[in-house]
């Protein structure tokens, strides 16, 4: 074993090698007795390889699909006449019953639960990644991350009936019952949290455990404490990682469903309240197509533009941490 | 010490706040500590949470006392089937008597089975009220009073809302009939056709990348793209779903070009087109698993393969696959727990109708155990809340199950 690990260390990467290698022992003896050198086609082979290829490509087709069918129904969404694109981004009153389609209230509901899910995941993940990094024994560590892991494991639906059955009362105790109502955006996107608070914690750990040891060691050498290392040394070193947790937190956030739609209320509802009732864009999309909605109306030409935006916000978010990961990496050694 | 060397100014600013930074780096430390106990708070509360709505007292108030039913000094269960057969006749109505005769003739069911349905239809025992545990433990007499004021004809009865006749028995419009039979069901339904079609489509191509894919644009544009597709988020699979599956291959997904549709109003909403969008969600899951799993295969094995003269299949089929598998394994299972939790999709998919009869094939028209949960969440009434806590712990037992899988795949994987 120990044998194979230093092969394959020290061995180049195979895909590589084997590219002009597969002439080579494809050879064999022909009839004149000469060796001919010349590659024999496998058409069993060249299958296979067509086939895995497909594979592979069903990813391409799945993307295509979702912009190709997300963008038919968004299109023909604002072809409707009374749809106008215009006040589609600009307008404060989603209701469809009378011909207001403006996007605002659904996004900022959208945006308020995620802001409260950050408030939450951002401070608490962030420490408990650097106590896992930087302070906790290994014995500790390997009790502890497991337990946050299951955090991350547990289904969406059961951060709904959380947030129902346990913080929207707890919330109603501390600030009264007159101020928070039953359905909230404050209780799902503090519960959000819950769910993204591991996520952004096992991503910061590897970047902070990813920062070489000699760092650690030249600052203890000059007297700098337990903390300073970790929040001058460790935490600047491995910014860019963190950076990326944080942003794939968000756009976790952004299309997170289950709990928006079990605690934070239906209705579409313009409000920078914490304690009152509104609709996010993923809440509108589950509720409308939960209904059984019919193809030909505009209910259903409408969750496929919201959809379209919310595919185009994450997929943002996405690309600016895959980004973020490979530019302002810090290399060291 | 440092008394006896000459004092530089920096020196001095070093040590004179070396106390307050010694603190506040204990300070800090016991901050990160606590965020990270938080975290765990907060699983407790939720494990709590659960817990605390499936055990509790409820107050059951009957439609007719069964001592009424009967003459005095008898018990009902005391009677043979005709005695049984005739209170029923003479207490439900004779559309509902016609209809029960006509599902399975009475002659054909046993004693309990007519106990049962006197149960349900004449007795007709309805939960008023529910405790949950906290109340039910530490708070019983406040239980007891309300129980006087509220409901003086009720029972009291400490009940846990997961039991046998839970998981046995299928969805109902009232809790106490209630049970998760047909989420059950279709929850398997869904998740073995989704391994079927995820798993070798994710394994496949996680081959194709690692072992026969060079670096051109189009082998980069699937990698960059698998990476994207995991950070969709999953409600756009199922709109996805919604628009291929169930509307455009609705002849496909509905059964009707196989001549195999449950009704005549069937549509493509059905347990084959929840397993594709399924699968097509954890594919990139399977695939970045399988991929880490393939490339841990040390070179030398591939090298001495094809020393041996075995061609790039015989290669990856006898040597690179054998060798990976219980990483695959461990990816897949993980993606398939990620699968059962998934409720947003299909919601869409599916739409949330109330369905109470069994799958029986891919086009059968399904629920699953997270939209049962949903639905039974979003009902106002407690028992609801009662039941909807039983049927997430099954379903954690589940998860749970699967993961302790992952786990045991990926010590048998670490030990070789």
């Amino acid at each position: 074993m120990l044998i194979d690990e230093f092969m394959a260390y020290i061995t180049p990467p195979i895909n590589k090698l084997n590219n002009d290698s597969t002439s080579a022992h494809n050879s064999s003896v022909d009839s004149t007795g000469s060796i001919s050198l010349r590659r024999r086609s496998r058409p069993g082979e060249n299958l296979i390889r067509g086939f895995l290829f497909s594979c592979g490509a069903v990813s391409i087709l799945t993307t295509v699909g979702i912009v190709y069918e997300l963008g038919k129904e968004a299109l023909a969404f604002f072809l409707t006449p009374e749809v106008n694109l215009w006040e589609f981004f600009t307008g404060t009153k989603w209701q469809p019953q009378i011909q207001e389609f403006g996007i605002l209230p659904l996004v900022n509901a959208t945006l308020a639960t995620t802001f409260y899910a950050m408030l939450i995941a951002i401070p608490l993940g962030l420490s408990a990644a650097i106590y896992l990094s930087e302070y906790a024994t290994p014995k500790a560590h390997n009790i502890l991350k497991p337990i946050l892991e299951v955090l991350a494991g547990i289904p969406t639906v059961v951060y709904g009936y959380f947030a129902l059955t346990f913080m929207t009362p707890l919330l109603r105790q501390i600030f009264g019952n007159d101020i928070v109502s039953i359905y909230n955006t404050a209780s799902a996107g503090l519960v959000m949290g819950i769910l993204i608070l591991p996520l952004i914690t096992s991503m910061s750990e590897d970047a902070l455990s990813a920062v070489p040891h000699s760092l650690r060691e030249a600052a203890f050498a000059i007297g700098a404490t337990r903390v300073e290392v970790a929040v001058k040394i460790v935490l600047p070193a491995a910014i860019s990682g963190i950076a990326a947790a944080i942003i794939v937190g968000l756009s976790r956030a952004i299309g997170e469903t289950m709990i928006v739609a079990i605690a934070a209320g239906s209705g579409p509802n313009f409000t920078f309240n914490p304690f009152k009732s509104a609709e996010t864009m993923t809440g509108y999309i589950v509720r409308i197509s939960g209904g059984d909605v019919s193809y030909a109306s505009i209910d259903y030409n409408s969750i496929f533009a919201i959809g379209l935006l919310l595919f185009f916000m994450t997929l943002t978010l996405n690309i600016i941490s895959q980004r973020i990961v490979r530019h302002f990496r810090e290399e060291y050694e | 010490m440092s008394s006896h060397l000459p004092q530089s100014p920096l020196d001095n600013h070093v040590t004179s706040n070396l106390p307050g930074r010694h603190r506040a780096s204990r300070i800090w430390r016991y901050i990160f500590l606590g965020s990270t106990v938080i975290g765990i708070i907060f699983l407790s509360a939720l494990l709590l949470n659960i817990s605390n709505g499936v055990i509790g007292y409820v107050a059951i108030e009957n439609k007719i006392q069964p001592g009424k039913l009967v003459p005095a000094g008898v018990t009902l269960e005391e009677l043979d089937q005709d005695a049984l057969r005739s209170i029923l006749q003479a207490n439900i109505s004779s559309g509902l008597y016609r209809r029960l005769d006509r599902d399975i003739p009475f002659t054909d069911r046993s004693v309990d089975e007519i106990l049962k349905l006197i149960n349900q239809y004449v007795i007709e025992p309805t939960v008023v009220e529910s405790w949950d545990l906290y109340t039910s433990l530490f708070h019983k007499d406040t239980v007891l009073t309300e129980v006087a004021q509220n409901h003086p004809n009720a029972e009291l009865r400490f009940i846990s809302w997961l039991n046998g006749q839970f998981l046995v028995q299928p969805q109902n419009n009232r809790p106490e009939f209630s049970g998760i039979r047909t989420a059950l069901l279709g929850s398997l339904w869904t998740i073995v056709i989704t391994i079927l079609v995820a798993f070798p489509l994710g394994i496949g191509a996680a081959i194709y990348l690692e072992e026969y894919s060079t670096d051109n644009w189009i082998n980069r544009l699937i990698r960059t793209n698998i990476y994207n597709l995991a950070g969709v988020p999953s409600i756009i699979y199922g709109m996805l779903g919604l628009a291929i599956f169930v509307r455009a291959m609705a002849p496909l997904t509905s059964g009707a070009i196989f001549s195999l549709t449950d009704s005549p109003t069937a549509n493509g909403r059905t347990i084959l087109s929840a397993s594709l969008t399924l699968a097509l969600l954890v594919l990139p899951l399977i695939i970045i698993n399988g991929q880490e799993a393939i490339r841990a295969v040390p070179g030398s094995l591939r090298q001495a393969s094809y020393g041996l003269g075995a061609t790039k299949l015989q290669t990856v089929w006898h040597h690179v696959l054998p060798n990976a598998i219980p990483g695959i394994l461990t990816g897949t299972i993980l993606a398939i727990s990620r699968a059962i939790g998934e409720t947003a999709p299909l919601v869409v998919v599916g739409a949330s109708t109330f369905i109470d009869f069994d799958p029986t094939s891919p086009f059968s028209k399904f629920t699953t155990l997270p939209i049962q949960i949903y639905q039974w969440v979003s009902r106002p009434q407690a028992e609801f809340r009662n039941i909807a806590a039983a049927a997430i712990i099954v379903l954690m037992i589940l998860l749970l199950t699967l993961n302790t899988l992952a786990i045991a795949a990926r010590n048998r994987y670490i030990r070789r």
